[in-house]
């Protein structure tokens, strides 16, 4: 009865759909492999003449340095906030302590707080400790603001395993860092998984930090390559390539490993 | 015994997290807070109280005003946007064709690229130029004849910030998708049954029995959505850099703080960014808390 043969005509407004999503991929990719000489915005349209890499060259030639950039960023600030995450969340679900009750809604609210009311502090005190313009500051500044998402996927994560294995533990004499260790740790490798992919994603993603944070040499990919569009010398389909190749990563993630993709993205708005 | 010891590591555990939330989040809040009563204009810190005066030269300031009305225009389109293309998709989405897994896959996947990139592509789709230097999208409406689609997109006078929806709902729509698609799969089989047997058309079941199911879901949308609107930033300043007509609250405390070293203005900006979001977000947060405590 679902697939009767009236039911074909929704896939009109599905494929028309699919055009506008596509699209704006199509022109990025197509310009991309357009040689030099084809390149004039009046032809965007035709396919390229074969496949020439000309734009991608001169594009990482320019980019590179700030892809290794983003590269070194994301690792470390994925990684160090996710163990935190999954520490305070098997806390806060487990092993509740006075006001623990009050204080995970006051540490969620900073994952939703606009950081223009924050930048100017951040920037003041980046410089008083020295981690001001390099990499390390940055990455601090992403663990931290990180914590409230990393927190919340890991305490809803937790809150769904039965209390009795706990009590079990605590019985067997299991303190609080080997029931976390042995028992809460290898059961959250899924949680783990969204969490460094959405880590990964914002970090590499995000500009305002690394605009405000970063001296020229240490920008990471965004910055360099909203930089790269706003030169008049820099030519558009260069432009376009340098897009690709900073879309390059987070795309790969979603496509390898899209279910928990969803997940991270579902867990800010949706309770576990 | 052990386990006041344990309590005690609990909290050793997480006050770390706690104290870096506390400084970054609060502290910094409280500071900008002390900034934007300040005087301070120029490289050097200046603490000299100047009471509400950055808040009230904003209100006077037609440049605010500006950002004011785009910031609600852009809104309104944005998350309204988001809301249809986002519901309708996942209702189609729903209706178990085949190939629903493909589709999905691409509906999703501009949410996983920053909005630099979609900022830089969609630039040059947007390209307003006219005549014999038409490209981008108006080139390719002029091929298919559509030409009463040309337009001057992110240029056209006093509405350019409608343009700069499209490529935001490009992005966010697909989230939309995903966050309803989730909501009516949740929706037991035996409702609709139930209202089929009743004789309810397809569309009357939708209309008075699944949208209304799925509200709360509407309203997350909403405040997610409305709360990644009002900070607004990457995806103006890489589609159309910084100019008067675009301009956004984030994009004015960004120039006048940074480039312009008017530190207490640009602290009352962030200030009042952070009100309007906090005005949106705090009633949801405590509406979903007390409800997971009734769970």
């Amino acid at each position: 009865m679902n697939m009767s043969r009236g039911r074909y005509w929704l896939y009109i407004p599905l494929f028309l759909m699919t055009l506008f999503y596509l699209v704006p991929m199509f022109i990025m990719l197509n310009t991309s492999f357009k040689s030099f000489s084809e390149v004039s915005l009046q032809t965007m349209w035709n396919l390229p003449s074969g496949l020439h890499f000309d734009n991608f060259k001169e594009a990482y030639t320019k980019l590179a340095p700030h892809l290794w950039n983003s590269i070194k960023l994301v690792i470390p600030a994925s990684l160090i906030s996710a163990m935190l995450g999954s520490i305070n969340g098997f806390v806060l679900a487990k092993w509740k302590f006075r006001g623990s009750d009050v204080i995970f809604p006051l540490i969620l609210f900073g994952m939703f707080i606009p950081y223009q009311s924050v930048l100017i502090p951040l920037v003041q005190f980046m410089r008083s400790i020295d981690l001001y313009g390099g990499l390390p500051g940055l990455i601090l500044t992403h663990v931290i603001y990180g914590l409230p998402i990393t927190t919340l996927t890991f305490r809803n994560y937790y809150a769904g395993v039965p209390t009795e294995l706990i009590e079990a533990a605590r019985i067997d004499g299991a303190g609080l860092l080997r029931t976390y260790w042995d028992i809460l740790l290898p059961l959250s490798i899924p949680s783990f998984v969204v969490v460094l992919i959405w880590q990964f994603t914002a970090a590499w993603n995000d500009f305002l930090f690394a605009v405000v944070l970063t001296s020229p040499e240490n920008w990471p990919i965004t910055v360099a390559l909203n930089n790269m569009a706003g030169s008049q010398i820099i030519a558009w389909n260069v432009q376009m390539a340098g897009a690709f190749l900073a879309a390059v990563p987070t795309l790969l993630v979603y496509l390898f490993l899209g279910r928990y993709f969803l997940r991270g993205l579902l867990a800010g708005a949706l309770k576990g | 015994m052990r386990f006041n010891r344990d309590s005690a590591l609990a909290v050793a555990l997480v006050s770390p997290s706690i104290l870096a939330v506390a400084i970054f989040v609060y502290g910094f809040i409280a500071w900008s807070a002390r900034v934007s009563l300040s005087a301070w204009k120029g490289l050097l810190p200046d603490y000299t109280w100047a009471g509400l005066s950055n808040y009230a030269g904003l209100l006077a300031d037609p440049r605010f005003h500006i950002d004011v009305r785009n910031t609600l225009l852009f809104t309104t389109l944005f998350v309204g946007g988001c809301l249809v293309l986002g519901l309708g998709l996942a209702i189609l989405l729903d209706q178990g064709l085949r190939g629903e897994g493909f589709f999905r896959t691409i509906f999703l996947f501009p949410m996983a690229i920053s909005f630099i990139v979609t900022g830089v592509v969609w630039r040059w789709l947007m390209n307003p130029a006219q005549g014999s230097r038409l490209s981008g999208l108006n080139l390719l409406f002029d091929n298919l004849g559509l030409d009463f689609l040309i337009n001057s997109w992110h240029t056209t006078r006093d509405w350019g910030i409608a343009a700069i929806a499209i490529p935001a709902i490009w992005q966010m729509s697909g989230y939309t998708m995903a966050l309803y698609l989730g909501g009516l799969r949740a929706i037991p089989d035996e409702v609709r049954e139930a209202a089929r047997v009743d004789g309810a058309s397809e569309l009357q079941v939708y209309w008075h029995i699944i949208l209304p199911l799925l509200r709360p879901i509407t309203l997350s949308a909403m405040v997610i959505l409305g709360h990644i609107s009002l900070k607004v930033f990457d995806l103006i300043v890489a589609v159309a850099g910084k100019q008067l007509p675009l301009d956004v609250p984030a994009i004015y405390m960004w120039t006048t703080t940074f480039d312009g070293n008017f530190y207490g203005r640009g602290a009352a900006i962030g200030m009042m960014l952070l009100l309007s979001v906090a005005a949106l977000v705090i009633p949801y947060l405590i509406y979903t808390t007390r409800n997971e405590a009734q769970l």
